[in-house]
């Protein structure tokens, strides 16, 4: 126990202290190493660090790679928050949780804190009594009260994995919700069940986006008859879950305007996710409609961003006759090249020429700046399509994506990835990691480090504790403000990717060369 | 200009009544219950509460699972807490709460990690008790230094049945270390106050009880009090234990921010209980004032006026010395509190707030907003029980709106009609307020400041709504060229 009344008090009105500052006072500081002595029965300092080290070996990098069961920090979410993120890019669209309401709070929390936006997003609140007699009186009053106070156009159904546990059929549900007039015979109800313990995120993407188009296409599950394709000359697109949403679908609308081309966007979110502060909350804004849902089985073809995380939906496009043609999230020169020969192709229309100077404008960028980039080593950790389109971007740049991580790849992808890797010099000796987490990765950085980590803020703890700096690109994005508003495809997009890189590199020399009369002579002006 | 009470009251019901137009008529029914205007003498606030959410409605609540793991467990720094079932659930919990501690994150300290058994359909299928034996002998061979572990059940897992108890008690026995099951699965109950309840029944059953027979592994005094119910949200319990420490009283055990189970054991031996969040933890301190015959009392640390006036209640319990101690803190630090009121009273002066948050918040820090000329208009709680809305009638003023469990929708009007100064509420409030171009604060995470609690933390809330209600971007929410 110790009395603090030597001090002076930390704060003053004039300069007052938050949690930055305010427990680096010395009257603080006892407190802690007090408690942790007296009342934490905590190990000695020594043996802490033993530990510490411990991690940083070989010996415990095989240990934390031997685990069958455990899952330390594994770098995806569940099902709900895809489905979400797919449902909410259609006009006026509410999504629907059928399950415990817990779900829909964090789900809603989770976006809130990377777009720094409202998201609107109800449940059916099932609890105890409906785990046992099913949640049918749930949906069917939750449908009504939806319905009515937030008077959406459509209304996506998905599950949590409460829902799923007891077997709940969503299909039979809604028909029974109808019936019983929660929401008009004739309003937009589409549905998917998305249970938690099956894939991830960029899976319940895939399934609500199937979801919806199947609902539409074929019929409104049996309640009118099934539209018939009549092929036109429109290109469908598919985005896929991505944090950059918001500044990808403006520069993806861009592109195809420059090109002339008739394009539906299938769920165009970068209006929800980015609603002005004029005084007046917008539950709903923008997104596809309808008619252009419904339309988009006419097209002649969608392309597709994501390859992973679209594997339902991109059968079912390619049953209903439609050529599809996959990207995995191109970043960079060669891969955003291809994406526009692709659209040029199916329009027949040439490549306008200002994305042409654009091209030649990011590769003036990297000429300028890849001495910087070329031979460094990065380690990265994202959704599988971005990891390959980051890797892609970063052999094109010459540096040497050393670990190549995504918790929710499978060997498809893990196949894919190597074959890239073998395609560049760059790729020897790099490694693909498919379904492991972020405890593993850093064991990787440890024995086999790297200059430089990209991956989403949970990555901000591997650069705590390994010292790699982090380069924040991924999503979710927490502690830096505003990223998905800029986007990462086109060649406008490379550039913002590569000068993100560019930057934390020139933060870290500087950084690296700030001692002053030690080192200051490398704190050079021009770099 | 002013409203009378009279006025106000009317006013109040009036817009009651209107929200209540867009509901079907069952559900209007139902939340009219939840929906109520303070009438002074009475002896709660008039509203219905503890009840399920209404489905559709669009409620701010969350789960048994959020209050057991995410509330009070997870701030236990160095036991494992394992989120039992798929991923999402402890991905989104993730570092969310901002329950500081000192530690060495991942040798002896795991607060912000995330432990999972990422439930696949086979697990579903075939179970999870085989996995999560082989889970614990995984967390035993990569972090020696844990102290134990905590089984937090997600929805599936009483869903399918699974023995957790079981296992607990065997791998507890083979590893030597406290393995504590909680059947905090996010289907049970109405919203996380549940989870609550059964994460304090847990630590009862698994580690107080069970400690409570041996003699405290340190020398009594006096002078040993547990702080309950502060999670330590941006620093709240340090700025709270200094005070303690000052005034003479020696803190043995903190419930459960930056706390460690050597803390939770001892508690049994404390001389008092003081709680600040009663909602979360009060079952305990009944508990041991029951078993322990260990007195309790409640205290709030928002504002200088209910800080000196805690620290006074707290100091009644000991002897002289102590309550000499109190009036010594008091004075050290009432210049500095005095100081802060005179420099931001002046810009907060009559300031309307609206609340809405969970716990203890909704009546606690009415004090402070007071203390700087600021007047609540309006208040409500996510999952209060009865005897925190009659704890509430001591804070509130005659007319008073009061919602519980507000729905998105209802919350968007009551603020339109009311237009407060400040809207104080949570993250999934924030965006939706200021793009109605409302000032705001988060009142969970203290909007990623803090800490809040205690003097030091009264001038970090006097700055933080300050600046949240005087920054010119509100001025600019309307584009010039537009007419009013």
């Amino acid at each position: 126990m110790t009395q603090h009344t030597q001090n002076p008090t930390p704060q003053n009105p004039d300069q007052v202290l938050d949690h930055l500052n305010l427990f680096r006072h010395p009257d603080y500081v006892t407190l802690f190493k007090n408690k942790r002595c007296e009342f934490e029965r905590a190990a000695p300092d020594e043996k802490v660090e033993e530990i510490r080290e411990w991690t940083k070996t070989w010996d415990y990098r095989e240990k934390n790679l031997s685990r069958e069961a455990l899952a330390i920090n594994p770098d995806k979410a569940c099902q709900p928050t895809g489905a979400i993120m797919a449902a909410v890019g259609f006009e006026g669209t509410l999504p629907f949780v059928h399950g415990s309401q817990g779900c829909v709070a964090y789900y809603r929390t989770y976006f809130n804190r990377h777009f720094k936006e409202p998201s609107s997003v109800v449940s059916t609140s099932m609890t105890e009594d409906a785990a046992v007699f099913g949640g049918l009186n749930n949906l069917v009053d939750g449908l009504a009260n939806a319905y009515n106070l937030y008077q959406p156009k459509m209304i996506a159904v998905l599950t949590t994995c409460m829902a799923e546990v007891i077997g709940d059929d969503l299909n039979a549900f809604i028909k029974v919700a109808k019936d019983k007039g929660s929401v008009p015979h004739d309003f937009n109800t589409p549905f998917a069940h998305t249970p938690a313990f099956v894939g991830s995120h960029i899976t319940g993407y895939d399934n609500m986006m199937k979801g919806i188009l199947s609902y539409f296409w074929d019929g409104k599950a049996g309640t009118v008859p099934p539209l018939e394709r009549k092929p036109t000359e429109t290109i469908n697109f598919i985005g896929g879950f991505d944090g950059y949403v918001v500044g990808n679908l403006r520069e993806i609308k861009r592109i195809f305007s420059l090109f002339g081309a008739e394009a539906i966007i299938l769920s165009d979110s970068s209006e929800v996710w980015d609603t002005p502060t004029d005084g007046q909350f917008r539950m709903y804004d923008g997104g596809t409609t309808v008619a252009e849902t419904e339309a988009a089985l006419n097209s002649k073809a969608t392309l597709v961003m994501q390859e992973f995380g679209t594997e339902k939906t991109r059968e079912y496009l390619m049953e209903k006759g439609q050529e599809v043609i996959s990207f995995n999230y191109p970043i960079g020169v060669s891969a955003t090249d291809e994406f526009l020969m692709a659209i040029s192709r199916l329009t027949g229309k040439p490549i306008p020429k200002e994305l042409e100077k654009e091209r030649g404008r990011l590769v003036d960028a990297i000429a300028d700046s890849v001495a910087h980039i070329h031979g460094k080593k990065f380690a990265l950790s994202a959704d599988p399509s971005m990891a390959y389109g980051l890797t892609r971007f970063l052999l094109e740049l010459g540096a040497q994506p050393l670990h190549i991580m995504a918790t929710n790849g499978n060997k498809e992808w893990e196949a894919k990835m190597k074959a890239l890797l073998d395609s560049s010099p760059f790729g020897q000796g790099c490694h693909v990691w498919a379904g492991k987490d972020l405890w593993h990765m850093r064991s990787f950085l440890f024995t086999e480090p790297v200059d430089f980590l990209i991956g989403n803020c949970y990555c901000k703890y591997l650069e705590r504790d390994t010292g790699t700096p982090l380069i924040r690109i991924g999503f979710p994005i927490f502690d830096r403000h505003h990223h998905h508003r800029f986007p990462t495809w086109g060649y406008q997009g490379g550039l913002n990717v590569l000068v993100r890189i560019l930057d934390k590199i020139f933060d870290e020399m500087d950084r690296n060369t700030i001692g002053i009369a030690t080192s200051d002579y490398s704190f050079d002006l021009i770099r | 200009m002013s409203l009378t009470v009279e006025q106000i009251k009317q006013r109040n019901q009036e817009l009651i009544t209107e929200v209540l137009k867009a509901y079907p008529e069952k559900t209007a029914k139902k939340r009219a219950k939840h929906l109520g205007v303070y009438e002074e003498g009475k002896p709660d606030c008039g509203v219905k509460s503890n009840i399920k959410s209404i489905p559709g409605v669009m409620t701010i609540r969350g789960c048994a699972y959020a209050g057991s793991f995410g509330v009070v467990w997870n701030p236990v720094k160095n036991m494992i807490h394992l989120s039992h079932g798929p991923v999402g659930c402890g991905r989104y919990n993730r570092g969310g709460r901002r329950n500081y501690y000192i530690g060495t994150t991942g040798v002896d300290t795991f607060t912000t990690m995330h432990f999972t058994s990422d439930f696949q359909e086979r697990d579903i299928v075939f179970g999870g008790d085989k996995k999560l034996a082989k889970i614990i002998d995984e967390m035993e061979m990569l972090f020696p230094l844990s102290q134990g572990v905590t089984i937090q059940s997600e929805c599936p897992i009483g869903l399918i049945g699974d023995d957790i108890e079981a296992v607990a008690k065997k791998k507890a026995k083979e590893i030597g270390k406290t393995v504590v099951p909680v059947r905090c699965e996010g289907f049970r109950g109405v919203s996380q106050s549940l989870g609550h309840h059964i994460a304090n029944d847990s630590i009862r059953d698994w580690v107080l009880d069970p400690s409570a027979s041996k003699p405290m592994d340190i020398q009594s005094t006096p002078y040993d009090v547990a702080i309950i119910g502060d999670y330590n949200i941006g620093g709240d319990a340090w700025a709270s234990r200094i005070l303690l420490e000052e005034m003479g009283l020696r803190v043995i055990a903190q419930w459960s921010g930056d706390g460690t189970l050597a803390e939770l054991e001892r508690t049994s031996k404390a001389k008092l209980n003081i709680i600040h969040c009663y909602r979360s933890m009060n079952y305990i301190v009944r508990h041991m004032e029951e078993k322990y015959g260990i007195p309790w009392v409640e205290y709030n640390f928002f504002g200088p006026t209910k800080i000196a006036e805690s620290l006074r209640k707290i100091a009644s319990f000991f002897d002289a010395k102590i309550q000499e101690g109190a009036e010594r803190v008091i004075a050290k630090y009432e210049p500095v509190a005095k100081a802060v009121i005179d420099k931001y009273r002046p810009r907060l002066e009559g300031k309307k707030v609206m609340i809405f948050v969970g716990g203890l918040r909704p009546r606690h820090v009415i004090p402070a907003f007071e203390d700087l000329g600021m007047e609540c208009i309006a208040t409500g709680y996510e999952f209060a029980h009865n005897d925190d809305y009659q704890r509430t009638t001591h804070y509130v003023k005659d007319g008073t709106l009061i919602y519980d469990d507000v729905t998105g929708y209802e919350f968007e009007k009551f603020a339109e009609k009311l237009m407060p100064d400040l809207v104080a509420s949570g993250i999934k409030e924030k965006y939706i307020f200021q793009k109605m171009g409302l000032p705001f604060r988060q009142m969970h995470s203290w909007d990623y400041s803090g800490p809040y609690h205690g003097y030091d933390g009264f001038a970090v809330f006097a700055r933080d709504m300050d600046l949240a209600i005087n920054n010119p971007v509100w001025n600019m929410t309307k584009a010039p060229w537009q007419t009013a």
